[in-house]
């Protein structure tokens, strides 16, 4: 069963969240056999011929100067080349910002169904089965696909990239002819986040304060702590909401679900809306001044205490190991 | 400048999760419904834009059975002008049926804008806006936070992964919002008794087949209790320690 990978790239570069989309299909090409293909649209090639060890049989390149930048329209048509030249009966996206635009064009296109941000796939009855958190992670909801081909979007960190996996990785152009007359979106310009932090769908440790922390000048604190640990900055929504905080680094159910491995809530008591966002992250770690918080009932490790005497002595702690 | 926003009802955000006894929807028992929120910043901004130039109509669209009818008032009440109501009893299976039915419906009004919340609350699934972009064939842009309108191009921020982009749009254009883009206004007594008299056009949904089959829907494994390390500052190096020992995350 022939599978095909979208390959994201950033400025020539590959995204992580390539590979991992790539080690899930070669964790699935194992078990529903046939080749693993990659396809990626780019202005240039990112090093697509290094994708073999990742997993990839062969990488097909949609290379057009339009590419360089993200449009809707022309990478789903490239896209959907792609799945007709492959025959593929999963395509798997990463569940980007730009995965998740794409993989919904990619569907409306195909006229067949899409699981968005699954957390995990599998091959039940010969059929792929993709399990995806809904209501921020509250329930999770279980889909099969009726028509061919499957389309799912993986969620960033869910699923974990390969290496040493000594396929071919031949790399071939793939004709791409974008219609440049079409009404299209461009992009005219980016800006990096302040102090090139990770976003927090892809960070590996978060630190997120709540209204425990008092005024957003307290907030120095947590940012202290989450460059200790190399980590990314959280917040509840009250505290977005107070202005305290930007709306990006709101997590739970009307901001970003997150599965970190180290996730630290601090002056967070841990509403059911919060709560929701964050309980898929592998450790949770809750200082509190209020033993009975409800956060505490899913942290796998707390401490009662004054958050502005806690932080600064932790921040110190993981200094101090680090050195 | 006529701008269509597509709303959908979902269940309150602090609703506890029950699963039905069909074994793959939610149970709506005691289930508060509520507008999607992320949908309110899309209502706001069409609203915004109409104020700002003085002219056009905005005109909300829902799929949903009769209870959606409260969802639509409300979005009347904060200054829609009209709505057209797409009747469907079943609940919809997918995303796709969905974005068939509303591109439908959209397809004949001339819309300008067509503004959806990036994602509803309930489905997670942040697929209708640009599947409706496909299916009419308009440029589309996603997690709008920051909008503006120069002559026929909307010029719109977005956040992405590790920044932001700045994406320009030919109109007509779908978008969808994101929390940051502004505050929704809430609904005046005037707008609510204005709500009343205008006009909700009903038509039946067709949404086809189901282009996914819910297997099911269950509760996510519980996580163990966890424990309290201990107290103040005192307990600080033995956090350290389970942290590195047990938990292996420093």
């Amino acid at each position: 069963m022939s599978i095909l990978v979208f390959l994201e790239q950033r400025e020539g570069q590959l995204r992580s969240v390539s590979r991992e989309a790539l080690g899930e299909a070669t964790r699935l090409a194992a078990e529903l056999g046939g080749p693993v293909t990659g396809v990626c649209c780019a202005a240039a090639d990112p090093g697509l011929a290094a994708l073999g060890d990742a997993g990839a049989d062969r990488v097909l390149l949609a290379k057009h100067e339009s590419f360089a930048a993200y449009e809707g329209a022309a990478f789903a048509a490239a896209v959907a080349a792609a799945v007709a030249a492959t025959h593929a009966k999963v395509v798997l996206l990463p569940a980007s910002s730009l995965g998740k635009d794409l993989a919904a064009r990619l569907a409306a296109r195909l006229g067949v169904g899409l699981a968005s941000d699954c957390t995990s796939l599998a091959v039940e009855g010969g059929r792929l089965v993709a399990r995806r958190p809904v209501l921020a992670g509250k329930a999770i909801q279980k889909l099969a696909f009726p028509a061919s081909p499957a389309i799912a979007s993986l969620r960033p960190k869910a699923f974990a990239a390969v290496s040493g996996a000594g396929r071919a990785g031949t790399v071939e152009a793939l004709a791409a002819s974008v219609d440049t007359s079409l009404p299209r979106a461009r992009v005219t310009g980016t800006s990096a986040a302040k102090g090139g932090k990770v976003d927090l769908t892809e960070a590996e440790i978060i630190v997120s304060g709540g209204r425990g922390m008092k005024g957003p000048e307290h907030f120095a604190l947590i940012e202290q702590l989450a460059d200790a640990l190399g980590g990314s900055v959280g917040a509840s929504r009250a505290v977005v909401d107070a202005g305290w905080r930007p709306h990006g680094e709101q997590v739970g159910q009307t901001g970003k679900t997150v599965s970190p491995r180290l996730y630290v809530a601090i002056g967070i008591s841990g509403a059911i809306q919060h709560l929701a966002g964050m309980t898929s992250s592998r450790c949770i770690v809750a200082i509190n001044k209020d033993p009975d918080a409800p956060i505490f009932k899913v942290a796998d490790y707390g401490i009662v205490g004054d958050a502005f005497e806690v932080v600064p002595a932790l921040t110190e702690a993981v200094r101090q190991l680090h050195r | 400048m006529l701008q269509v926003v597509c709303i959908k009802q979902v269940p309150d955000t602090e609703t506890r999760v029950r699963v039905a006894t069909d074994g793959r929807t939610l149970d709506p028992a005691g289930v508060t419904w509520i507008v999607n929120p992320y949908d309110e910043f899309a209502i706001e901004a069409a609203l915004q834009l109409k104020e700002k130039t003085g002219a056009g109509e905005v005109v909300v669209i829902s799929l949903g059975g009769p209870g959606v009818a409260t969802a639509i008032r409300s979005a009347l009440a904060m200054g829609a002008d009209r709505a057209i109501h797409l009747k469907s009893d079943a609940p919809a299976p997918d995303s796709l049926g969905v974005a068939r039915a509303l591109a439908g419906a959209i397809r004949d009004l001339g819309a300008e804008i067509v503004w959806f919340g990036k994602q509803a609350v309930d489905d997670d699934a942040a697929q209708v806006g640009p599947m409706v972009a496909e299916l009419l064939a308009l440029p589309c842009a996603t997690l709008v936070s920051k909008f503006e309108l120069d002559g026929r191009t909307a010029r719109i921020e977005r956040e992405i992964e590790g920044g932001l982009e700045i994406v320009e749009l030919p109109l007509p254009a779908v978008l969808t919002t994101d929390k940051g883009l502004n505050q929704p206004r809430f609904a005046s007594l005037k707008g609510i008794m204005a709500a009343k008299k205008k006009p909700i056009e009903e038509r039946a949904a067709d949404l086809g087949g189901a282009n996914l089959e819910v297997l099911a829907l269950e509760l996510p494994p519980a996580r163990a209790a966890g424990r309290i390390v201990g107290e103040g500052v005192a307990a600080v190096p033995e956090l350290v320690r389970v942290l590195r020992e047990e938990a292996k995350v420093l």
